[in-house]
């Protein structure tokens, strides 16, 4: 199978309409690959958000195509689209939007409901996963007694329980202190390199420069940052894993 | 249990207060109906109780009598005329009417005379307490239920009264036997009948025609139709039809009782459908989760039927048993509240269609939800 998970071409998407009419995204080329972590960076405004939606098949683009693994998302209705997540990809997002009322284990437990997974099989996968981020004496404990970081790293189980080909995560650190986030991001590069899935994290926090193996600039819904001649934003030598994000933040 | 009924649960009861007042909503609902249901039943049942404790194969009634209590007066005549027929084994005439008992104070109440000839038994009081049938074919005897002794103003066997300006004695009490009416049925036999209700020597209420063991209904019925001119020949069942529609459709009151029991489907619809809906927009940032997780909407649907089931069932739980209470409460009343099996499963099927109806509006906003809204909050 090829390395490529997701691919992005021309895409443009254009939001409102008349005087309001905002061009969010000019003409984006893009590609991401298993087993490497991507970081989409951008200030306010630039059309991150905007190409996560698309690229996680919640938004459709006005132009351009985008294939996921090797399906290609255009034409799909809600359903079909719907599909496509539930099939290939796994979301993180900023607030974690965990069930307040199901425990730890439950909350990973449902993205593997969704998929039609239950009983034994489906509650021992979701121990494993919490297991895989350190959580797994928290399995029966609701969201409102585990802390910011802890919540988070149940929504990254809840993210790659179902084994996805790619995981889009929106600012996940946004909301979390140094340790925290670097756990987390520890956490995402595990799932990009052990696990072998593309993660794609939308950030505007350059203490997790260092977990990347390829950075994006956005600006203005344009790619910015690449080399002329090149289709895409390089790669990056592989980052030192773990580096601590003290250290990042006085770079 | 699976995660969709986990979550439809805890939706539900994470918020105790709207779960206390769908609650209220479906229990006033259910027994609400259950009541005017109960009610109609039981004054279906109530209506035809003469009917149903006469021993009698056919009844011969005047033409296009409504219901037993009906005043109307056929020949006697008529009796001997059907005795001849084969397969007739008696003929047993009825006499009813209303009539007025003198309590020993001196006050008036109206009393619903039934009179018979007790030695054949095709029409006795039953549900015997004291006394006995026997002792009404001597003298101006009666026989009254002890539900009406205040009304009576009998104390127990030998009080005296008079009807009609006949002094009459109690000799057998009852249990039980009431009247919807509210007027108290008196049995007596079928001669003192005539003269408590004013009811002329050659004429009756009704012909109670008893058949021989080997005789063909419907030959007998053809034989005595073709005797009895414009008066008509009913079996008890058709006695009994008739008698329950003149009383439930004829007068309104049925069509009463079922707008009453509609109303309670409305209301129970309507509360449940605001709480189910109003729960749903609470948990629409949980639903747009699930969908931006690539939930199908019917998994969605799924958790909001479940919620809507969940209610059903604890609803139906409570209005049963309070239910059951009532029945309990009614059942020496004059108009027992009655509940059949058959009530209770039509009830509990009525419960879970007007609970998931009410989760249709939810329905209707959680499909529009926008899986992407969760990136925005």
């Amino acid at each position: 199978m090829s390395d490529v998970i997701i691919e992005a071409r021309g895409l443009t998407k254009r939001l409102g309409s008349g005087a309001g009419e905002v061009h969010a995204l000019r003409g984006i080329d893009l590609s991401l690959h298993r087993g490497e972590l991507t970081l989409l960076m951008g200030p306010s405004g630039s059309g991150k958000t905007t190409l996560l939606l698309i690229l996680g098949c919640m938004l459709t683009p006005t132009t351009g195509t985008v294939t996921l693994c090797g399906t290609a998302t255009s034409g799909a209705d809600k359903e079909g689209l719907a599909k496509l997540r539930r099939d290939h990809v796994g979301f993180v997002f900023q607030s974690y939007h965990l069930f307040p009322t199901l425990t730890a284990a439950q909350n990973v437990q449902l993205a593997l409901d969704i998929r039609h997974e239950r009983g034994r099989r489906a509650r021992k996968r979701a121990r494993e996963a919490l297991d895989r981020v350190g959580l797994a004496h928290k399995a029966g404990t609701r969201p409102n007694e585990l802390s910011g970081g802890e919540q988070q790293r149940v929504a990254i189980a809840r993210a790659i329980v179902a084994n996805p080909s790619i995981v889009l995560a929106d600012e996940p650190t946004s909301s979390l202190d140094g340790d925290n986030g670097k756990t987390v991001m520890r956490l995402l590069a595990d799932a990009a390199h052990e696990r072998g899935q593309a993660v794609l994290v939308v950030t505007h926090d350059p203490r997790i420069v260092p977990f990347a193996d390829r950075i994006i600039h956005i600006e203005d819904g344009r790619i910015v940052e690449q080399p002329s001649g090149e289709a895409e934003p390089p790669r990056l030598p592989k980052a030192a894993p773990f580096e601590p994000l003290s250290a990042v933040g006085s770079q | 249990m699976s995660l969709t009924l986990t979550l439809a649960s805890r939706n539900l009861f994470h918020d105790t207060l709207r779960f206390v007042a769908t609650m209220v909503g479906i229990v006033f609902s259910v027994v609400l109906v259950m009541v005017q249901m109960g009610l109609f039943f039981g004054f279906g049942h109530m209506v035809t109780t003469m009917i149903d404790h006469a021993a009698t194969d056919l009844w011969v009634v005047p033409k296009n009598v409504k219901c037993f209590e009906d005043p109307s007066l056929i020949d006697l005549k008529l009796r001997n005329k059907i005795a001849t027929l084969d397969g007739v084994a008696t003929v047993v005439p009825l006499v009813i009417g209303f009539s007025d008992w003198r309590l020993e104070s001196g006050e008036m109440t109206p009393v619903f005379v039934v009179g018979s000839d007790l030695r054949d038994g095709a029409m006795q009081p039953w549900n015997l307490v004291e006394g006995n049938v026997q002792a009404l074919s001597q003298g101006f005897s009666v026989a009254v239920d002890r539900s009406y002794f205040d009304r009576l103003g009998v104390t127990g066997i030998g009080s005296q009264a008079e009807i009609r300006g006949k002094k009459v004695k109690v000799v057998a009490l009852t249990d039980g036997i009431r009247s919807f009416t509210t007027t108290p049925y008196i049995f007596v036999d079928a001669k003192n009948a005539r003269g408590f209700t004013g009811t002329p020597g050659d004429r009756a209420s009704d012909l109670l025609v008893r058949l021989k063991p080997d005789a063909d209904r419907g030959t007998v019925v053809q034989a005595i139709r073709g005797q009895i001119g414009d008066a008509e020949v009913l079996t008890t069942d058709e006695f009994r039809k008739r008698s329950r529609s003149f009383w439930l459709f004829g007068t309104g009151a049925g069509a009463a009782l079922f707008a009453g029991a509609l109303l309670g489907v409305i209301v129970g619809t309507v509360i449940v459908a605001q709480t189910l809906y109003s729960s749903t927009k609470d948990h629409l940032n949980e639903f747009a989760t699930l969908r931006a997780m690539g939930s199908s909407n019917g998994y969605i649907y799924h958790v909001i039927i479940y919620q809507a089931l969940i209610n059903a069932v604890v609803g139906f739980a409570i209005a049963s048993g309070i239910g059951a209470l009532v029945v309990q409460m009614t059942a020496k009343s004059a108009l027992p509240i009655v509940i059949t099996n058959w009530l209770v499963a039509a009830l509990a099927a009525l419960t879970v269609v007007m609970c998931v109806t009410s989760a249709l509006g939810a329905i209707f906003r959680v499909v529009r939800i926008d899986p992407a809204a969760v990136f925005m909050r």
